[in-house]
């Protein structure tokens, strides 16, 4: 059954300038599949562990010792807002990655709250991905993932996960929390990957 | 540190979703947290609506209990969190 | 009238819009002519779905705000600023349009007229929406259940149902109390929020009859049953509802 509802047109979809299906927004949605965890910086904790178990860690001080870039990007939400030029500081993930030995093809993200998500371990090098802990000027809010999230950009956001504590590597590629669930393996919001078959 | 505004609705929200599915009303039914063996009326978890999924959590554990994901063709439906739902025979 | 036994998967239907009322500012109720509705019990809801010509779909669920009285049903919506659904229920459709629905869901947040004890109702804005569904279904069963209703708004003109509620306040069995969080009418000196003395002194003591509804956006049914649970009534005696930032359960 299908009727067309007389004088409604949903938000305004579509623009140059933003991937096929999604709508601009301007304010920050939040979105929340959980309570939002509280992790004092001094508790913080950020890790990537290698396919053989060798572990590199790293605290909030450490993380803020390592050079940090300033980020203007747009971000795509899969619920369908896009919200451009948004600035961001944080630690490039060629940083981290650049003393871990791996061979691994694949990325786990782990977050503080129980969250997963999976990458392939390109998409996080050569400039596409950061640890980032500052959103517009300020420390990101907790709500926004803070004290520090996964950015990378060029996929659907829930990619980026929030609260981020550490990446797993592996051969294989597991899926993760949105993954199991019907969403996209991969994500590319020009293709619009939302689901799975996509 | 500010205080959480919390976000979650309850069970109950998740009415219309789940009789999608299923033929009777879950939200008055028993479940069971696989987690850590709370069982109340699950119109009593919490649940998150403002995701890109569902996501039903026990009030007690935070353990995620249920999730459904309506996608154009398909609804996926995970119960691992739920030892069991007891619905009355009637 | 309980149809919830007619096991069937839930599927949408078209109804048509038979008139709309203004009730504040920001909010209006839809009465909608639904040829195929199996009847609901007081503090249900629905899903209202809305279809774009391009075939964009926004669904959203709402509470139903009339008791089942064989034909038709009312919503009442409030606007929610930046929402996408509500701005069209309450700014576009009009009398004469179709509106399709399906429903009615939720077997937990409900009263029925033949369940024992005393009825608390505790509402915050449009969390007065359901709890109304039940006061028309407990006058239209000309029910003698004591119930009390504590409606905590912003101000007199947030009020939803002023003539309604004041009609409903004329039983013996029906009972009262507005609570202005940040204006008040002249010769009302209380201006605040819903605390343990206003508690204490307006809503029923806790009982193992009593059965307390409370219905509002999540913070404001969170702090009141905190509340309740602090002045020792027992969990399971208390049903909540609560109403998303984006203004309903969805």
């Amino acid at each position: 059954m299908g009727i067309v509802s007389p004088g409604f047109t949903g938000r305004r979809r579509g623009g140059s300038d933003l991937p096929p299906g999604q709508y601009l927004t301007r304010d920050f949605p939040v979105l929340s599949a959980g309570p939002t965890p509280h992790i004092l910086t001094e508790h913080w904790e950020f890790s990537i562990a290698s396919e053989t178990g060798e572990v590199y860690r790293w605290d909030w001080q450490a993380l803020q010792a390592l050079p940090a870039e300033d980020i203007t990007t747009d971000l795509h939400c899969v619920t369908r807002w896009s919200k451009l030029g948004t600035d961001w500081k944080g630690v490039s993930l060629d940083t981290l990655f650049e003393d871990v030995e791996t061979g691994a093809d694949f990325v786990m993200a782990h977050s503080y709250g129980g969250y997963t998500t999976n990458l392939p371990l390109e998409d996080l090098l050569d400039g596409q991905a950061w640890i980032a802990y500052e959103y517009d000027g300020d420390p990101l809010a907790a709500e926004h993932g803070g004290p520090a999230r996964l950015l990378v950009p060029h996929l659907y956001l829930w990619k980026s996960a929030k609260w981020v504590r550490g990446l797993v590597l592996s051969d294989t590629n597991d899926l993760g929390f949105w993954e199991t669930a019907g969403y996209h393996e991969y994500g590319d919001p020009w293709k619009e990957q939302r689901y799975a078959g996509d | 540190m500010t205080a959480d505004v919390p976000t979650h609705l309850d069970g109950n929200a998740a009415a219309g979703k789940l009789r999608e599915i299923f033929a009777v009303d879950l939200t008055a039914a028993i479940a069971r947290c696989a987690g850590c063996g709370q069982t109340g009326v699950f119109a009593e978890t919490r649940l998150y609506v403002d995701a890109p999924g569902m996501v039903a959590r026990c009030a007690s554990c935070d353990q995620v209990l249920l999730r459904v994901v309506t996608t154009p063709d398909d609804t996926y439906l995970d119960l691992r969190g739920l030892t069991y739902l007891k619905v009355p025979n009637a | 009238m309980e149809r919830t036994a007619l096991r069937r998967r839930l599927t949408w239907q078209v109804g048509t819009v038979t008139e709309i009322r203004q009730e504040t500012a920001t909010a209006r109720t839809i009465v909608v002519d639904l040829p195929d509705w199996p009847g609901h019990l007081a503090g249900q809801h629905l899903d209202v779905r809305l279809t774009a010509p391009d075939g964009y779909r926004a669904s959203r669920s709402y509470s139903i705000a009339s008791a089942w009285s064989g034909q038709g049903i009312e919503l009442t919506v409030e606007q929610v600023p930046d929402g996408e659904v509500s701005p069209y229920l309450v700014e576009v459709l009009k009398a004469g349009d179709p509106l399709e629905v399906r429903g009615p869901v939720g077997g937990w947040f409900v009263w029925k007229p033949e369940q024992p004890g005393p009825v608390q109702l505790i509402g915050g804005g449009s969390g007065i929406v359901p709890l109304m569904a039940m006061l028309r279904a407990h006058a239209a069963e000309g029910s003698t259940t004591p119930v009390r209703l504590l409606y905590s708004v912003r101000r007199p003109a947030s009020v939803i149902y002023v003539d309604g509620l004041k009609e409903l306040a004329a039983s013996d069995d029906v009972d009262l109390t507005f609570v202005y969080t940040r204006e008040a009418p002249p010769g009302e000196p209380r201006v605040g929020r819903i605390d343990a003395d206003l508690l204490q002194e307006k809503a029923f003591a806790p009982d193992d009859e009593l059965t307390t509804y409370v219905c509002g956006p999540t913070p404001f049914v969170e702090a009141v049953a905190d509340l309740l649970v602090a002045g020792g009534h027992d969990p399971s005696r208390i049903r909540t509802e609560r109403f998303g930032p984006t203004g309903g359960p969805r």
